[in-house]
């Protein structure tokens, strides 16, 4: 039996699949928050040079990999509608951006309570933190510049050039603390080196990491939905979902 | 926490509220999204039963 993946590239059929996942995804990131948060506090031991001030780590690096893995995701999906002219794919991209930049600005926020105590500054142009801070900046832009269209098509497309060009600075980002020498430290976790951290560590942040995932998911179907609805408004599949009462 | 309390609970604290914000600012745009859906099912209906009735 052959699946038509293609079905659910129709705004209609997509809405009532996201619809019945929500809740999935929703279950799954409180199970998994509860979990980090107590192996983050519970389990994992003091740190002997940074004390408790290290426990940031636990919403920092969920953070910051999630908004370069979010910024990923939205250009390919902005690529995919500019390519196919698939208004689901647009939607999906304009749904995935807010939850970027608000990624994007914990990892800013969190990394700035952290290195005060730990660094004695709140900021500093060292390469990883700017091309971040560029990250945030390159966010709000594709928000910035979809909004001020009005044609939802139009607005779309500019909004892919924008993402697919500022791609380039992902690679940057995770790179940066290797080409440059940058106050901030290198990569702790990497696929093709040991871990430099204690295993219950790794673990408190690898949890926190996933429920940050299920969260995205759980809000970026939730917004979609709501993109799908402000523009599909006149489609006669809405005013049947509002007849039935199922919008 | 240490010493650390300001910065540790100052990062949680943040990441709680903007957290929350998000799910109340999508919530809130569905529900208006909602109001207008049912204002235009209402002017739909009045309009039906004006026709009959005239």
């Amino acid at each position: 039996m052959a699946i038509n993946w293609f079905k659910y590239s129709s705004p209609a059929s997509f809405y009532t699949l996201a619809g019945k996942m929500i809740p999935f995804f929703v279950v799954l990131a409180i199970v998994l928050l509860i979990a980090g948060l107590y192996v983050g506090f519970f389990v994992a031991p003091t740190d002997f040079q940074q004390g408790e001030a290290y426990r940031i780590i636990f919403i920092h690096v969920p953070a910051a990999w999630m908004s370069m893995f979010l910024y990923v995701v939205m250009a390919f999906w902005a690529g995919i509608g500019l390519a196919f002219n698939t208004r689901l794919s647009s939607m999906f991209a304009t749904a995935i951006a807010p939850t970027g930049a608000m990624f994007t600005f914990l990892a800013l926020w969190t990394g700035a309570l952290w290195g005060k105590p730990m660094w004695g500054t709140w900021w500093v142009w060292d390469a990883r933190l700017t091309s971040e801070l560029i990250l945030l900046f390159l966010y709000i832009g594709f928000m910035s510049l979809q909004a001020a269209i009005d044609d939802p098509r139009r607005a779309d497309k500019a909004g892919a050039i924008l993402a697919l060009v500022g791609v380039v600075n992902i690679p940057i980002i995770y790179f940066s603390v290797q080409w440059w020498n940058t106050l901030h430290q290198g990569a702790s976790v990497s696929v093709n080196q040991a871990p430099a951290m204690a295993t219950t560590m790794l673990m408190g942040m690898l949890i926190m990491v996933f429920a940050s995932w299920m969260y995205s998911i759980a809000v970026i179907l939730k917004r979609v939905r709501v993109i799908i609805l402000e523009r599909e408004s006149h489609a006669a599949w809405v005013a049947e979902l509002q007849k039935k009462g199922a919008i | 926490m240490g010493g650390y309390g300001f910065y540790v609970w100052g990062s949680y604290i943040v990441t709680f509220i903007c957290i929350a914000g998000e799910i109340i600012l999508i919530s809130n745009r569905r529900r208006t999204l909602e109001r207008q859906f049912s204002l235009i099912h209402d002017l739909d209906n009045k309009e039906t039963k004006n026709e009959t009735t005239s």
